[in-house]
């Protein structure tokens, strides 16, 4: 692996391999009455948040805690970034802290990449802008995994998966990290949404592109709702809500058209009743409250994989 | 019985017990092992990952044919519990699984192929105090080779082994290298670490 987890494309099929396989093993944690391990004792992780993000920096905080890792949350309110300070004096400060690993959300593409110079620890992208958000994608591959596969199953890739992301592509991050995870994994990814909602480039994307959720919901074992955002919601991407609901959201009629063992799953937060609605959301077939577990424990394996080792590792090819 | 020193792997080294000395040595250590927990109605078998695994399984198979009792048994992966990891890149984990019936107020057995520094039974019992409280903890190793880092003994040993720090002790089982075989070697010349 590489010392810096930026994009999903950094990470080779065996890459991915290695940290579900190792996610699989810390997943039994959670069972025991002491959730805590020894494994990062006396290093440090800087949670580094210039964007409102709840469920991803506890689940980020919660993972470093259990493997013993001191923990420093960092919020873009009421810090220095308030004043003006820039990244990279930000980024100078947290060197001087000491910060064995930084994780960053934040609004504009790319930040991650650009801090990823200016420090000696790991950077771990958790969202940047429009680009990508790795973590997020492997939770949802070993979510994936642990639901077609079987539990305690390592080894395994995707192979032969067919998995349908509908929803806001064109502002998701989760979409993109998404198709190329599961696409390094062997998994058929095919993105269904509003041709407005679909970003330009996405002919050179490793998936298929359809405008028409009713015709590939048979032709799911996969399928994974985006949030559609608020704040779009008055741009003009779509004419109404309800227009948006009638053709694109998820509702029991269409889950009915899935294979019987097909998944739903939905990253969070989500809006009951837009794309998703709230009998499908908390149907047995939903992922959505492992999803959230699954994240703690993705998330543990690497900063296990990144931080775990000795100070440098060696890059591997 | 076995095709013992047949792999490509087994005529690399000296081999300093082979199959049929393996399967005394843990027939032994079997009925030890219910001598000290009076008949094993109390004991729990742990495999260290990961030749430790396949070793403790074979015990609690002996232990079932001389008595008929079914002892339980389990992994333990002490990876994230050792106190080199920042000495070598990450490694991949290995399973822990704990039998059905844990291990609170049971005599447990951990159960290693080689002891040499200590250091990986030190993390085992760190582990192990994760995991729950059992009345005792005991050690059984097919080889002590010496050369100990900490003050740990073995309760069960399989064979003790005089060995100089240059050479390193390999194990094989046949469930994972197709024979069963101890080979020491003449370490290579680089590499300052341990084996």
């Amino acid at each position: 692996m590489n010392r810096h987890l930026i994009s999903a494309e950094d990470l080779s099929r065996d890459d991915v391999v290695l940290i579900l396989d190792t996610a699989e093993e810390l997943a039994s944690v959670a069972d025991r009455p002491i959730k805590k391990l020894p494994t990062l004792r006396g290093r440090t992780v800087v949670n580094l948040f210039f964007e409102d993000s709840t469920r991803t920096r506890i689940s980020f905080e919660a993972a470093a805690k259990r493997l013993s890792a001191d923990v420093i949350n960092f919020s873009a309110k009421g810090s220095s970034v308030a004043k003006g300070e820039s990244l990279k004096d930000t980024a100078l400060t947290l060197e001087a802290m000491g910060a064995d690993a930084v994780v960053i959300r934040h609004s504009a593409s790319g930040a991650p990449h650009r801090l990823a110079g200016w420090v000696r620890g790991s950077v771990v992208n958790a969202g940047d802008g429009t680009h990508e958000h790795p973590t997020q994608a492997l939770l949802d591959a070993f979510t994936i995994r642990r639901r077609l596969r079987g539990h305690g199953q390592t080894g395994q890739a995707l192979d032969g998966v067919r998995v349908t992301i509908a929803g806001d592509v064109l502002h998701g991050r989760v979409a993109r990290s998404n198709v190329l995870l599961l696409s390094t994994l062997g998994a058929q990814v095919t993105l269904v949404a509003p041709p407005t909602l679909m970003p330009l480039a996405v002919g050179s994307w490793p998936c298929g592109v359809s405008y028409d959720l009713d015709s590939e919901l048979p032709k799911s074992d996969v399928v994974m709702m985006l949030r559609v955002q608020q704040e779009r919601m008055s741009a003009a991407y779509f004419p109404s809500v309800r227009e948006y609901r009638r053709r694109y959201g998820l509702d029991a009629a269409r889950m009915a058209r899935l294979p019987d063992d097909a998944i739903v799953m939905h990253p969070g937060p989500m809006n009951r009743g837009v794309e998703i609605a709230a009998d499908v959301a908390d149907s047995p077939r939903s992922t959505i409250v492992e999803q959230v577990a699954n994240g703690v424990t993705v998330r543990m394996a690497v900063l296990y994989l990144l931080l775990g080792g000795a100070e440098l590792p060696a890059v591997t090819q | 019985m076995m095709c013992a020193a047949t792999s490509p792997a087994a005529r690399q080294g000296l081999a300093v017990l082979d199959a049929e000395e393996i399967r005394r040595a843990l027939t032994r250590i079997a009925h030890e092992i219910l001598e000290r927990t009076h008949g094993g109605e109390q004991a729990v078998l742990l495999g260290i990952q990961t030749r430790g695994v396949p070793l403790a399984r074979r015990l609690a198979a002996r232990i079932g044919e001389f008595e008929g009792i079914d002892v339980p048994c389990g992994s333990l992966d002490v990876t994230l519990h050792r106190d080199d990891l920042r000495l070598r890149p990450a490694r991949a984990l290995g399973r822990t699984e704990l039998p059905a019936s844990g291990v609170d107020g049971r005599i447990v057995v951990l159960v290693d192929d080689v002891l040499y520094s200590g250091r990986t039974v030190r993390a085992a019992l760190d582990a192990l105090n994760d995991l729950g409280r059992p009345r005792a903890v005991q050690l059984a190793v097919l080889v002590d080779r010496g050369h100990r880092e900490l003050p740990i003994r073995a309760d069960y040993v399989g064979k003790n082994l005089p060995t100089s720090q240059r050479e390193t002790v390999r194990v094989l089982v046949a469930e994972t290298d197709g024979t069963d075989a101890v080979l020491i070697d003449e370490k290579a010349t680089t590499g300052g670490g341990r084996g």
